[in-house]
């Protein structure tokens, strides 16, 4: 057998069965990172809808949002949004008032952010008294006309958060996101 | 070069030939992960894993993989390897993985992997490849351990989430960003290389 036979049928070989062994496990891992997936996020929703609330979820053209209804009122929208960050998809949970006005709360779902830096948006162990501020300045922040951030100081708009130092574009990308596609989504649960 | 007996195969890549404190291999992990001990254990075990599993492939097919290829190969079936460990690690332990983020892949590109690959694993038969892949496996985790317990108890006051510090502790926050990873590794090399340069003397 001559030595290019050789190299093709070892690399063919090798790479066949490396995708077989893979495939296999797959299929075993899948649903139980799928289930964990579910998990936090519907453990997302119930930590950004208010208490004692009725949830009800819908399916709209591939976009799922989260109903909650008080004595047959609507009190509030919950939904996920997401896009890209500084090196990650970003994913986050926001629950906004029924009139798109303002935003209830927000929880990062997932993020793989710079370590130290980036995930600062998630937890910042920086802070002890309060890792989650980032995230935190959303709750009760006014959508319209726009969130913007500031940087290196205190937030002076209701429409404004301060951004995290080190992490401007993690920061902006959050900002970017909410502000695109809470848009998105009034317009398609206004219909 | 006198042949090596199986017990020191096994112990040389714990201290003699420590993949970070001497062959200075797989540093990107070692300075990355390591600000908690429970990343810093993680990584060093998954590192381990991986190359047990490919120095054991790697070690059986040495006579059939075509030298020319070598390379491409070895990273298809550490690739396999990496890829395996890290669904394991998102399906069973999802906090770990969410932690460690992107590192568990990068395993794939750790020299220290390659390298063992390359400089042992093709040249010697599965008993010794095995037995060198555990005490580099070995000396690659109790380094990323030492590095990442120092780092977070000086960074954060605590020891695999436990408080261990005093109350009045004030945390070097430095420890546990990237300049904190740089100082405590370098103290480690500067440390080894003292202690090895008195032992010779």
């Amino acid at each position: 057998m001559n030595n290019t036979a050789k190299i093709i049928i070892v690399l063919t070989l090798l790479t066949v069965i490396s995708g077989a062994v893979l495939a296999v496990l797959d299929s075993y891992t899948k649903p139980r990172i799928e289930a964990y997936q579910n998990q936090l996020k519907n453990a997302a929703v119930a930590e950004v809808l208010p208490q004692n609330v009725k949830v009800e979820s819908t399916e709209k053209e591939d976009f799922t949002y989260y109903t909650a209804t008080k004595a047959g009122e609507v009190v509030a929208y919950a939904f996920q949004v997401s896009g890209g960050g500084y090196q990650s998809e970003l994913v986050v949970m926001v629950c906004v008032t029924p009139d798109f006005s303002e935003i209830i709360a927000t929880k990062v779902i997932s993020q793989v952010e710079t370590p130290g830096l980036g995930t600062k948006i998630e937890n910042d162990p920086t802070n002890k008294e309060h890792p989650t501020w980032f995230m935190d300045q959303f709750k009760g922040l006014k959508i319209n006309p726009t969130i913007t951030y500031v940087k290196n100081a205190k937030p002076s708009k209701d429409t404004e958060i301060q951004a995290i130092t080190g992490a401007t574009i993690s920061s902006a990308a959050i900002v970017d996101i909410l502000n695109k596609q809470i848009k998105t989504a009034k317009a398609i649960i206004g219909e | 070069m006198k042949e090596k007996t199986a017990i020191q195969e096994l112990v040389k890549g714990i201290w003699d030939e420590n993949p970070v404190l001497v062959q200075l291999l797989g540093l990107c992990p070692t300075l990355a992960v390591t600000s908690s001990a429970e990343n810093g254990l993680a990584m060093g075990l998954a590192a381990t894993f991986v190359l047990l599993c490919s120095s054991f492939l790697v070690s059986m097919f040495r006579k059939m993989i075509p030298g020319q290829v070598r390379i491409a190969a070895y990273i298809v079936i550490i690739a396999t390897f990496v890829t395996i460990a890290d669904r394991f690690l998102a399906a069973f332990v999802p906090d770990i993985s969410k932690s460690l983020g992107p590192f568990i892949p990068l395993i794939i590109v750790n020299c220290m992997i390659l390298g063992r690959q390359e400089a042992f694993a093709s040249k010697n038969g599965i008993g010794r490849s095995l037995l060198d892949a555990m005490g580099m496996g070995l000396g690659f985790t109790f380094t990323l351990l030492v590095l990442s317990s120092i780092r977070e108890i000086l960074g954060a006051g605590t020891w695999f989430g436990m408080r261990i510090m005093w109350e009045s502790f004030a945390e070097w926050g430095v420890m546990s960003q990237a300049p904190g990873a740089f100082i405590t590794l370098g103290c480690l090399i500067a440390g080894a290389n003292w202690i090895n340069a008195r032992r010779k003397a």
